[in-house]
């Protein structure tokens, strides 16, 4: 196998810039108002990912403790604020407590046991595995946390009668919930679930995609793969679960009745 | 056995003394917006007062656990809901609900047929009229054996000549097994017919009693 990669000049990237200059003639040309967009969030990826790259090459160069974690506090703190902001104004303080709890617990013990134990990098902060494999997991686990909050939210709102009615029966708040955590863990765990059964036959994941390109053995690569994809599905199963087992509770006073909107 | 001591609920209703005796039916009427539902949610601790104490057998409210507590005091709604699934889904949820087993399909359609409701256990419930959701809602409360059964305006949907036998029925279902009943209806007559105490509850505050018949 030829190990040689090609690299990208500064040329050939603005040679890539064609596609969206033929993108802005056609929108132009059929009235469409949308060259703006296009362009603001080209330049803006083009720019973001230049700075990125620097910042990353610095920090391959100087390995730190202090800056992984600091790093990986960060992406945290970003994804939180993120699933956050989308419920804006119908979600409790227990249950930001409780989202903030899950996410930080469920991802950064399945990222250390998947650094230390599945891969055993060493040392145990080397940034070049820890950032893009942190990403990778916490960002999926934001996905996960999302869709998780948002059908606990929704059922909680629309089937109040039945939980109500449940309790009535005599169900602890648990019981009279069950149905809405199942259907919640569902929602948030089906497209972890969907992409792994897609992956290979309907796409190439975009890891195992760039670790070829860059020269790696497809071997090795779909092995990264498949133990990232079992890493993802561990981190968002763990932090969703975290956050449905205490996020039902939230709904609840401390007499066992649902708390009154 | 219930009793109520100078309590408030928002703005809804104030009381400042009640006692519902035990293995009576108690009737509590008054025109709707009067606060009667939300006396029944107090007494099966869905609600709790915002001030006062309710006392279930000389113990106060907030000393019992709420689940027990609405196992021993059992509610049915004004509207019942009716859960997705089979008729027997259905009858048989609250006992799921309480871990208790499900007894055998003879008893569970002897207790159908009390309330009229003579249907296949594994039919959709989705088939059931208003009235028949109603009675299937009654069955459910009557195979969980509470000590005491509250009712919110059982008139409501019972209101025809079955309505009236049904719960002719379950009055003497209640008598018989040595019951309390606390029912909520507006309707003077029924109270009247088939409890042994009336209260009246006008606009958040409750009226004299008075001993039926």
């Amino acid at each position: 196998m030829d190990d040689t990669v090609i690299s990208l000049g500064i040329l050939q990237v603005a040679l890539a810039y064609v596609f969206v200059v033929i993108l802005l003639i056609i929108i132009r040309a059929r009235g469409i108002k949308r060259e703006k967009e296009i362009l603001v969030s080209s330049v803006r990826m083009t720019l973001q990912l230049i700075l990125v790259g620097f910042l990353l090459v610095y920090i391959f160069d100087n390995p730190n403790p202090l800056i992984t974690i600091g790093i990986i506090a960060l992406m945290i703190t970003f994804s939180l604020f993120t699933v956050i902001k989308k419920f804006k104004g119908q979600i409790s303080k227990p249950l930001k407590l409780v989202i903030v709890f899950a996410m930080s617990t469920g991802s950064v013990l399945c990222l250390f046991y998947f650094l230390l134990i599945v891969i055993q990098v060493s040392p145990w902060y080397d940034p070049r595995y820890f950032i893009p494999i942190a990403g990778m997991i916490i960002g999926n686990s934001m996905t996960g946390l999302t869709l998780g909050a948002k059908s606990l939210i929704e059922g909680m709102t629309e089937q109040r009668a039945f939980v109500e009615e449940a309790l009535i029966l005599g169900a602890t708040p648990k019981a009279a919930s069950k149905k809405i955590i199942n259907n919640s863990f569902d929602s948030a765990i089906l497209p972890t679930i969907n992409s792994m059964l897609g992956m290979g036959i309907v796409f190439l994941p975009g890891m195992m995609t760039g670790q070829i390109l860059s020269g790696t053995s497809p071997l090795t690569a779909i092995a990264y793969q498949i133990a990232i994809m079992l890493g993802i599905l561990g981190s968002v199963s763990l932090t969703v679960i975290l956050m449905l087992q205490l996020g039902y509770k939230t709904f609840f006073n401390r007499q066992g009745q649902l708390i009154q909107n | 056995m219930l009793e109520f001591v100078s309590v408030k609920y928002k703005n809804v209703i104030e009381v400042d003394y009640l006692y519902i005796p035990k293995q009576r039916v108690t009737a509590l009427t008054g025109n709707s917006g009067s606060g009667k539902t939300t006396l029944l949610k107090m007494m099966n601790k869905m609600i709790s007062p915002c001030r006062g104490r309710i006392l279930f057998e000389k113990t106060d409210l907030n000393e019992i656990d709420s689940v027990v507590h609405r196992r021993n005091v059992i509610m049915l709604s004004q509207s019942p809901i009716i859960f997705e699934g089979s008729i027997r889904d259905n009858l048989t949820i609250g006992l799921d609900f309480q871990k208790i087993g499900v007894p055998p399909d003879d008893y569970l359609y002897s207790v159908m047929k009390k309330v009229k409701l003579e249907k296949e256990l594994d039919l959709s419930s989705s088939i059931l009229s208003g009235g028949e959701r109603q009675r299937l809602a009654l069955a459910r409360i009557m195979l969980l054996d509470p000590q005491v059964y509250l009712l919110d305006e059982p008139s409501s949907a019972l209101d025809d000549d079955t309505g009236q036998i049904i719960l002719g029925m379950f009055i003497n279902h209640i008598r018989d097994n040595d019951k309390t009943m606390i029912m909520v209806t507006h309707s003077k007559e029924i109270a009247k017919n088939y409890s042994d105490y009336i209260l009246e509850v006008d606009q958040g505050k409750i009226g004299n009693g008075s001993n039926n018949g």
